[in-house]
């Protein structure tokens, strides 16, 4: 149950502003793809538009293709709210809903889609949906508390363990580390390389050494300067673009000379 | 070099600290000071009617048989005019802070602001003159057929001026104040909160019903509340609009009364142990208005855990 996304020659404006210029990627099933670049440089953007939800923002609309197994997501009739459902978001901070429960903030996504569910199979979900999250063991006796009772780190596998409950195609995450210490860092990123065998995931990071032990493959996006679009400038192997990349701004970033 | 010692203040800076601490905390005891001396004094003018023999009382059955049937007036009116007001703010609320375009959800809601600047009395001559004229045909349409329900019991008004008009125009005088509590409450839902209900495909109203509702629930319960303050108190609309009488369960005949048009409408003639009684009205509605409170926000802190807050 995991899909491939290809990209063809898509654009991103804010109004008339080009936000991101140009991408056309593609982007294995069941495999890591990471999007690294300088801050700014349009690949959180990029990635929103993965799932339409850059359309939260009045005035933001897209060029081009992005076909998910072959169906084009801005297609005719197509419903953001049924591509929403299928490729999940986890996002840069962490965000249980907090006036629920650590076992409704699970089942939450499910409720929407498929109305009726049993408890027992309620039950055995959010079992296997938290277990797939690597916090089972840790919450399985307070599934009745609030949410935003966890650590950070502890709410970031909930919001994973929400987002595969729905059993999506494809699972993106925006920066999911950026709010947490090194140690839940490290429990999301292995969570992430047991993802991989069931899900597409595509991770956006500032962190290289992220990047570099998670990823499949990596995608570097530049800016070219202050109100200029975002580029993809290079997309390869992790190990093609850590050790050998073949555009000099891609060897200059990850080797730190600037960004 | 000259060294700065530890011990040396800069002069100006620490005086204006004391003026500013001392003048809020002077603000925080003359509220507490007012309150008090508002209670003080009602209970005081009050005892006169609460030991006065009951032939001496207006009715002649003593103070609670006169107060009672006020009470419920009261509650009845104010009741009306949430049950009515309070789905409509919220579903205006929504549309402004939600649904609408920018450009028509800000003309929207300076519209609504203006409701709350209309002066009582206009809303009071409005629900007299024109409402309860209009209104009346539909009272008599519920006579002859929900007369099943107590409440729509004929014999209708002829005039339409009844305790569920007064509770209409009360409901369009609470409308404002809900409204643009809860509109500013729906505004301030966390974009992350939203954003994680829509990446699941949520739609945009199961996106409200997850992330908006539950984050604005204890706002909404103080908007009510507030707009309840305002129905409970409100004295120029009622006394213009209903024609008072006795306790009646039916809304849609002439009958009933509230405290505060009570008060009003016989307070300029009272003397002696009239004006005790009347006093006395006036502290069974404070104790209501504070009861109703602290209801308020009992069922509020019921649910801290889950606030958010946290």
């Amino acid at each position: 149950m995991s899909k491939r996304i290809d990209v063809k020659d898509l654009n991103v404006y804010y109004g008339n502003f080009l936000a991101v210029e140009d991408v056309s990627i593609n982007i294995e099933a069941k495999s890591v793809t990471a999007f690294i670049g300088p801050s700014g440089c349009g690949k959180s953007t990029f990635l929103r538009t993965l799932n339409r939800m850059h359309e939260v923002l009045p005035g933001a609309r897209v060029e081009g293709e992005v076909l998910l197994d072959g169906d084009n997501l801005y297609g005719p009739g197509v419903d953001p709210v049924t591509v929403r459902s299928q490729i999940g978001m986890v996002f840069q901070r962490p965000n249980p809903f907090p006036t629920m429960s650590i076992r409704d903030n699970v089942l939450a996504g499910v409720k929407l889609n498929n109305q009726k569910i049993s408890k027992g199979e309620a039950d055995a979900l959010v079992e296997r949906s938290l277990q797939g999250a690597n916090l089972w063991n840790e919450v399985k006796d307070r599934l009745e508390k609030p949410g935003s009772g966890l650590s950070g780190g502890q709410q970031q596998r909930l919001c994973i363990a929400r987002a595969i409950a729905v059993e999506p195609q494809v699972i993106l995450m925006d920066e999911p580390c950026s709010a947490l210490d090194p140690i839940s860092t490290l429990a999301v990123e292995d969570l992430i390389n047991e993802l991989k065998d069931q899900y597409t995931v595509v991770i956006v990071t500032h962190n290289m050494q992220q990047a570099a032990r998670v990823s499949d493959r990596t995608a570097f996006f530049n800016i070219a300067g202050t109100g200029k679009p975002g580029k993809l400038i290079e997309f390869a192997e992790t190990s093609t673009i850590f050790n050998n990349p073949s555009n000099k701004a891609t060897e200059d970033y990850v080797s730190g000379r600037f960004g | 070099m000259t060294a700065t010692s530890l011990t040396s203040s800069r002069g100006a800076g620490r005086a204006g600290d004391k003026v500013f601490s001392g003048a809020t905390l002077a603000a925080g005891c003359l509220i507490l000071a007012v309150l008090f001396g508002v209670a003080l004094f009602l209970v005081i003018q009050a005892i006169p009617a609460f030991t006065a023999p009951a032939a001496d009382i207006q009715g002649g059955e003593g103070f609670f048989a006169y107060i009672w049937p006020i009470v419920i007036g009261t509650l009845i009116a104010a009741i009306i005019a949430l049950v009515i007001a309070t789905p409509v703010a919220i579903g205006v609320a929504l549309f402004i802070s939600h649904y609408a375009p920018r450009r028509l959800a800000s003309g929207l809601g300076y519209v609504i602001d203006l409701l709350a600047a209309i002066p009582s009395v206009i809303y009071g001559a409005w629900g007299a003159a024109f409402l309860a004229h209009q209104i009346s045909p539909a009272y008599g349409w519920l006579a002859e057929n929900m007369a099943w329900l107590p409440i729509f019991q004929g014999p209708a008004s002829a005039t339409g001026k009844t305790i569920l008009t007064a509770g209409i125009v009360l409901s369009v005088m609470v409308l404002p104040i809900i409204t643009s509590l809860s509109r500013e409450i729906f505004l301030q839902t966390p974009k992350l909160h939203e954003e994680a209900a829509l990446a699941l495909g949520a739609t945009r109203w199961e996106m409200i019903k997850m992330s908006v509702l539950p984050f604005a629930r204890p706002g909404i319960i103080s908007a009510i509340m507030l707009g309840l303050g305002r129905a409970l108190g409100e004295t120029m609309a009622v006394a213009l609009v209903l024609s008072s009488g006795a306790l009646t369960a039916s809304l849609i005949q002439s009958g009933n009364q509230t405290i505060a048009a009570e008060i009003a409408l016989n307070f300029p003639e009272a003397s002696g142990l009239k004006v005790s009684t009347l006093i006395a009205a006036g502290l069974i509605l404070f104790v209501i208005t504070l009861a109703v409170n602290m209801v308020a926000r009992w069922i509020i802190s019921r649910h801290k855990e889950f606030s958010g807050a946290n």
